[in-house]
């Protein structure tokens, strides 16, 4: 049974009054001009992309032969092309486009902008008013999929607004993996991709979530997460975006609202040419014993402008423990990093909070001693810095890490 | 081997080597004894080309070739190795990582892994260089990473300092190999090594020692006599053989 009309209806009309609301971060963004509505058929295999999709895809980390993927989705611009499960894992999980989810299951309505306020600003809005898809995925009760689920959000086309509404539910005693991609298959294309994220690691369960976010010069994000994590849960982020991007803005909050619930975002950005990137991490620990951590490792070259935030909000009445990690490398006189860490205890007067943040170059004093071992300085340079961006994130191909050289090598000349 | 030619040296506004002469053999290892601040380290420092260390006048030779004008790591390709006295900490970069990169043609892994055990530092591998080694770790490290790489001609700074007496014979002993002891002269690897203590002289058969003083080397000899007129006198006598 589908979702109630009423549901809708109110969640319409509470996006209708906060259509033209202005986000609290980053720059604000005329809509209108993102028209472009472009219907396309499925495909049969991802194999049968084309050359340029399938590079795009590949890149955000997409196995097009489905080899080790308990399953796949594919989205281009508004059209949902592809859908897939690994036969293994039937009974196991559930992956669909959240509008046939909708269609599916009436309960929907309990995760359904529950976690993202739809008004939060004019993005949250646009999402409910002109939704676009996205993918649900739901793992059964105790099931655990050895492989990850594969997703690709993928936009083609000019002045194209993809508006993707994303629900992940990890039930009771579950665990999943999740590899997403987000990423053009046309490098000047120009447009906005508007991600909703709502997920919800029900008790004892488990959510690894690897974000790999590919855009290009004339391409604004905003994507919206927030993640529900009940008791013995545990949530982790990796998020990781190498490639230049007109304007991003992002502060995924993941709410640890079970005792001993766990969080934990690794964050990798390396900002090009001239991205505005504001990208942030929230945890908000309301159970007792509750655990967060959050790593962000941020390198601005050319003219890019940073924003590095993040927070730690207790509110529990236990005991709580979280600690904020923040590092960046400037490689550029003309690029910018902000880093912005804040404590919040709010009568939680057993937590303990930290955070480390700095901003520096990259040390002189290690280069020398790689070159010491005969490594070149560029290849010294190259080396420390993959290492600096390495937070071992798994699944993460290998490919992955000869683009972070080859980026490195392109832009690290000046960081010395 | 190794020849520098009225070597001025500068550190900031400090002038540390004034009028270096000095000459080696291949294979052959000189011992460098020295109160502090005399210039030990700045001279092994301006060896490798450590560009802190800004010569002024004079010229440095290995194997017949200037490599005054040269970077760190054209030296280090050319035969240079050096062993820090407190290298630095390089989180991300693991010691595997860099063994991986130093033997990136995959010559000698078999070596490699004997060569880690025998060093006990199998369970560094996967750490940071140097993240939270402790003082013999660190010269372990270091000592690996040269066996690697292979120099015709070693810097070691303070090989015993930081290290508890227990790891001085493990240090001393893969110096030793390091130097390729058991080997015939002509494939031996020359050393200049800086000690205070002398310790190390247990395990290393030095053939000339030189003691630093005021930024030049003084007292050319016996490397036991020398450390023994150290110890009776310490280096008060220094200043009156200029």
């Amino acid at each position: 049974m589908p979702v109630r009309s009423a549901y809708l209806s109110e969640i319409k009309a509470l996006a209708e009054r906060a259509k033209d609301k202005k986000a609290l971060y980053g720059p604000d963004l005329d809509l209108s001009k993102y028209i472009q509505h472009i219907e396309r058929g499925k495909i049969e295999s991802l194999e049968s992309l084309s050359h340029q999709a399938k590079e795009a895809a590949i890149l955000t980390g997409m196995n097009l032969k489905e080899e080790h993927r308990s399953g796949s989705y594919l989205q281009i611009d508004q059209s949902v092309v592809y859908e897939s499960m690994n036969k293994a894992y039937e009974g196991q999980l559930e992956i669909m486009s959240t509008s046939a989810a909708m269609d599916k299951y009436e309960w929907i309505e309990e995760y359904f902008w529950k976690a993202v306020p739809v008004d939060q600003d004019k993005y949250t809005a646009q999402a409910a008013l002109n939704m676009t898809h996205g993918y649900f995925i739901r793992v059964f009760a105790d099931q655990k999929p050895l492989y990850p689920v594969q997703s690709c959000l993928l936009v083609a086309e000019n002045y194209v607004s993809q508006n993707v509404h994303n629900i992940i539910i990890v039930e009771e005693g579950a665990e999943l993996q999740v590899i997403t991609g987000c990423t053009l298959s046309k490098s000047e294309a120009e447009g906005i991709h508007l991600g909703i994220s709502e997920f919800y690691v029900k008790k004892g369960g488990k959510l690894m979530f690897t974000m790999i976010h590919n855009w290009a010069d004339n391409f604004h994000v905003r994507p919206r997460t927030k993640v529900i994590v009940e008791e013995d849960g545990a949530f982790i982020s990796n998020y990781v975006l190498l490639k230049q991007v007109k304007s991003i803005q992002a502060f995924p909050v993941a709410h640890l609202k079970g005792d001993r619930a766990s969080a934990k975002f690794n964050t990798v950005v390396y900002g090009l040419k001239d991205s505005y990137i504001d990208l942030g991490s929230r945890i908000i620990l309301e159970g007792q014993d509750t655990r967060g951590e959050s790593i962000a490792r941020t390198i601005a070259a050319d003219e890019s402008v940073i924003y590095s935030r993040g927070d730690l909000i207790a509110s529990t009445k236990g005991y709580c423990l979280a600690h904020l990690d923040c590092r960046g490398i400037l490689f550029s006189e003309k690029a910018k990093i902000y880093a912005i860490p804040e404590l919040v205890s709010d009568g939680s007067l057993k937590s303990e909070l930290s955070h480390e943040a700095s901003i520096g170059p990259i040390s002189e004093e290690q280069v020398e001693y790689l070159m010491s071992r005969g490594i070149s300085r560029e290849d010294a340079v190259s080396v420390i810095t993959s290492g600096f961006l390495n937070l071992d994130i798994p699944y993460i191909p290998e490919f992955l890490d000869k683009n972070i050289k080859e980026v490195i090598k392109a832009t690290a000349k000046d960081a010395l | 081997m190794l020849r520098t030619e009225d070597l001025w040296v500068s550190v900031g506004d400090r002038q540390v080597l004034k009028g270096v002469n000095f000459s080696m053999k291949y294979g052959e290892v000189n011992v460098l004894f020295g109160p502090n601040g005399a210039g030990k380290t700045s001279f092994m420092m301006t060896l490798m080309g450590f560009p802190r260390y800004k010569v002024e006048q004079g010229r440095i030779f290995l194997k017949g070739e200037d490599i005054t004008g040269k970077d760190i790591y054209e030296r280090a390709r050319l035969g240079l190795g050096v062993s820090f006295q407190r290298p630095p900490t390089v989180r991300g970069v693991s010691l595997k990582k860099m063994i991986d990169i130093m033997n990136s043609n995959g010559t000698d892994s078999t070596g490699i892994n004997e060569k880690i055990e025998k060093l006990n530092l199998g369970g560094h591998l996967e750490r940071g260089l140097n993240d939270g080694f402790s003082g013999g770790e660190m010269k372990r490290s270091e000592l690996l990473q040269l066996m690697i790489q292979r120099p015709d001609l070693v810097l070691i700074d303070e090989p015993e300092s930081g290290v508890d007496i227990e790891n001085i014979a493990l240090v001393g002993e893969a110096i030793n190999s390091l130097l390729g002891k058991d080997k015939v002269k002509d494939q031996k690897r020359g050393a200049i090594i800086i000690t205070h203590t002398g310790y190390i002289l247990d395990f290393v058969n030095a053939d000339r020692g030189y003691i630093v003083f005021d930024g030049n080397l003084l007292c050319r000899g016996n490397p036991r006599d020398i450390l023994s007129e150290i110890k009776k006198h310490g280096y008060r006598r220094c200043a009156e053989c200029r």
